[in-house]
């Protein structure tokens, strides 16, 4: 079984690399920090991909332009700000934390104690509120009606 | 007391509206970094005739469209007419940038359906195109005197986007010195 199997997983693996360009790196730490990159460079054209994972052209000539100034001995963030600096903050999956960009940062923190303070004031109101003081007669009244809808269901 | 019953009404009310803009907006109209900014220098084969160049540091001193095209790409099939169009009657100068092309397939598209281009680069491998942030084809911008992308535009250009919004800014930006 296990014969049978190998060959075709292998295939399939090599399938799977074959839509991504190798490259050569003169250097291990390089390469890591290629892998890094284009894993966090967004695709423009494919928006909800990074570049390992677009096979879109732009994102080929995104990653080879990637490839070129890593292995030239650009820093990461030499990188980042040369993207930035033509496609904007898009290419980011982490935007940066600016005047436009604070909402999205801070929003979610603003609605989690909006909910708090939704949450304990409803706790403290319930906490005050007691059950109204009934009189034998509504008790009774209560009961009777209570027992109506009982038989209603039965 | 009612009124309590109102609220998730409300917040419903609110998300809809929300939702409403959001379809509203197109995500793949990604803001230009590059407005009110320097154009990047470019210096490409001359499609026609390849030993010759085209370079952007020609157009100083003119206000002038920078179209990004290729066969590939159906918008711009369809743009071509009134582009044709645009540099015919209303002498707008437009410099071509034919990318990721086939240079044959190009010059026949061309021949074949007339060439309203001032020159145009041929960049098949995105070297020039990658500085100005392009990521689709066609689209547009637009290069004042001094050298500066006043406006961009992705996708073909319309008669009705010529007159309701570049006719104007091109005249504005022909009267700047």
């Amino acid at each position: 079984m296990r014969r049978f199997w190998l060959p075709l997983l292998l295939a399939v693996s090599f399938a799977a690399q074959g839509a991504i360009e190798a490259y050569r790196f003169d250097d291990p730490e390089k390469e890591a920090r290629y892998k890094v990159l284009i894993d966090e460079l967004r695709c423009l054209v494919c928006q909800n991909q990074n570049l390992a994972d677009s096979n879109a052209e732009l994102a080929q000539d995104m990653r080879r332009k990637t490839y070129e100034m890593v292995q030239q001995g650009a820093s990461n963030e030499e990188v980042v700000t040369f993207m930035v600096s033509r496609y904007g903050d898009f290419v980011l999956y982490r935007p940066p934390l600016r005047s436009s960009t604070a909402l999205l940062w801070v929003g979610p923190f603003i609605i989690f104690a909006i909910g708090v303070g939704v949450l304990i004031s409803f706790i403290r109101k319930r906490g005050r509120e007691r059950a109204p003081e009934l009189s034998p007669e509504q008790i009774a009244r209560a009961e009777q009606l209570l027992n109506q809808g009982k038989d209603r269901d039965q | 007391m009612k009124a309590r019953f109102l609220i998730p009404l409300g917040i419903f009310l609110v998300v809809v509206v929300f939702l409403a803009i959001g379809l509203t907006k197109d995500p793949r109209d990604v803001p230009s970094v590059l407005i009110n900014e320097k154009a990047p220098e470019f210096v490409l084969p001359d499609l026609l005739d390849p030993e010759k160049q085209v370079r952007s540091a020609d157009m100083r001193g003119r206000v002038w469209l920078l179209n990004v095209w290729g066969t590939w790409c159906p918008e711009c099939w369809r743009e071509h007419d009134f582009l044709k169009y645009l540099a015919k009657s209303e002498g707008v100068a437009i410099i071509g940038i034919d990318w990721r092309d086939e240079r044959g397939e190009a010059l026949a598209f061309l021949r074949n359906k007339g060439n309203p281009f001032l020159a145009v680069g041929f960049d098949p491998d995105s070297q020039a195109i990658m500085d100005w942030g392009v990521y689709g084809a066609p689209e547009t911008f637009l290069i004042d005197k001094k050298g500066f992308i006043r406006w961009k535009h992705t996708g073909a250009i319309t008669s009705q986007l010529w007159r309701e919004e570049l006719k104007a800014l091109m005249q504005r930006l022909e009267a700047e010195s």
